[in-house]
């Protein structure tokens, strides 16, 4: 996918939200899921748009399954806000990017 | 002003881009509002963005996945120019011509004019609003299977509804987990029969009849459901840690409420073919059927409202 959403692993995953300057949002994705794939392009554009103020990452939940479950994520998509390395939103289901963003505008 | 274009059409389910692939082969260049991204069936692409399975669309003999079935659609419209824009139809006004469509805001000027409109927006899953059921969504309330059935593995699940949705959920349901019951407030179900064999036949499913969901129980995330037997009353729950609905569909119509006539249920009533209430608006697939409401249905009506609005506009000298 494009260079601005790094793939995330249960191995990196701790260290990388943790290192990072910014807040970092989270998708949990996979493959299998159409939701996920309508909003990977939404979130290409946030991440190019807002370059600097938030970091965009992914995580394929049928690969890393520890931090899927740490952190009970039961539903697809699902896309979790850390702020110095803590979960502080959860925004579950696929949305268009105006409400994406409105929900994401007081961390932006 | 922005520039008004020849046919505008508003969804892009089967319906919108068969409509679609029609009116760009006709040179019309269409514009596709095709909807926002969501987790329910109200999204580009529509409903069968859902589903996995496709078996019964002719011409793929081994069957299709809905998703793929739906780019295929789309990319067929685009080959012909069709043009999109993913964002929905927030206020429309058709009063007069060239008729008008919001997209950004309800306030201020139109974005989009039209000298032709295809409604084509289709219906979404009907959720129990019952208690729980808002809370849990997420977290062991799903609309959406094929999404969240993988989060279910080797554990119990209820699938609410007697349809062929339901069965196709409960049966895909059962790749995960342990038990699938199927709940549903008739003693039959409305399910095709081809559906219905496959789900008795299958040794994960069980069902239990006459009886509805009164409460989705949980706290953090969902334990079971409250149920009451529309026989004899009587109330009981059932263990489950996952919940999918899928009970029936409403029409996407509340934004034609007071432009365009509809039936007692919602669903836009058309004449003639395709002809809605308002000369030069015409209307297709679920929007406007709640009698067949499949695939190839909606992509039928979605011809006839291509061909209709190019008429239409043949007959103005404007084609």
């Amino acid at each position: 996918m494009s260079e601005g959403i790094t793939a995330l692993s249960d191995a990196t995953f701790d260290e990388h939200v943790k290192a990072a300057d910014t807040v970092v949002l989270v998708d949990f994705w996979a493959e299998w899921c159409g939701p996920c794939k309508m909003i990977a392009p939404v979130l290409e554009e946030i991440s190019a748009e807002h370059e600097g103020k938030i970091e965009i990452v992914k995580l394929n939940i049928d690969e890393n399954l520890d931090v899927t479950r740490r952190y009970e994520v039961m539903s697809i998509p699902t896309l979790m806000l850390f702020k110095d390395g803590e979960p502080v939103e959860r925004i579950i289901g696929a949305r268009g990017k105006a409400q994406l963003l409105q929900e994401l505008q007081a961390y932006l | 002003m922005p520039e008004t274009h020849q046919v505008v059409i508003l969804g892009s389910g089967p319906a919108g881009l068969t409509a679609a692939i029609y009116t760009a082969r006709a040179n019309l260049l269409p514009f596709v509002v095709e909807g926002e991204p969501s987790s329910t069936s109200d999204q580009p692409g529509g409903q069968l963005m859902l589903t996995t399975e496709v078996e019964n669309y002719p011409g793929f003999v081994d069957g299709v996945l809905g998703p793929d079935l739906m780019t295929r659609f789309r990319d067929q419209a685009a080959r012909f120019g069709a043009q999109f824009l993913t964002r929905k139809a927030v206020r429309v006004d058709f009063s007069s011509r060239p008729f008008r469509v919001w997209t950004e805001s309800t306030e201020g000027e139109p974005d989009i004019l039209a000298e032709v409109l295809i409604v084509a927006t289709g219906a979404q899953a009907l959720m129990l609003n019952v208690p729980g059921e808002a809370r849990l969504m997420g977290h062991g309330v799903s609309t959406c299977a094929t999404c969240d059935g993988f989060f279910f593995r080797n554990q119990k699940i209820a699938v609410v509804g007697g349809g062929d949705s339901a069965l196709e959920e409960a049966s895909f349901l059962t790749r995960f987990g342990e038990s699938v019951t199927v709940i549903h407030r008739r003693k039959e179900l409305r399910a095709s029969k081809i559906m219905q064999d496959r789900a008795f036949a299958n040794d994960k499913i069980d069902f239990l009849w006459d009886t509805v969901v009164t409460e989705v129980l949980g706290e953090g995330k969902v334990s079971g459901v409250g149920l009451t037997n529309t026989v004899t009353g009587e109330k009981s729950t059932l263990d489950a840690s996952g919940v999918f609905v899928a009970i029936g569909h409403v029409p996407n119509t509340g934004l034609f409420a007071g432009h365009l006539d509809m039936d007692e249920n919602g669903y836009i009533k058309t004449t003639d073919g395709t002809r809605t209430s308002v000369d030069g608006v015409f209307a297709c697939g679920d929007v406007q059927d709640h009698v067949y409401r499949q695939a190839i249905t909606a992509s039928g009506s979605g011809c006839m409202a291509a061909i209709d609005a190019e008429r239409w506009l043949e007959a103005r000298g404007e084609a």
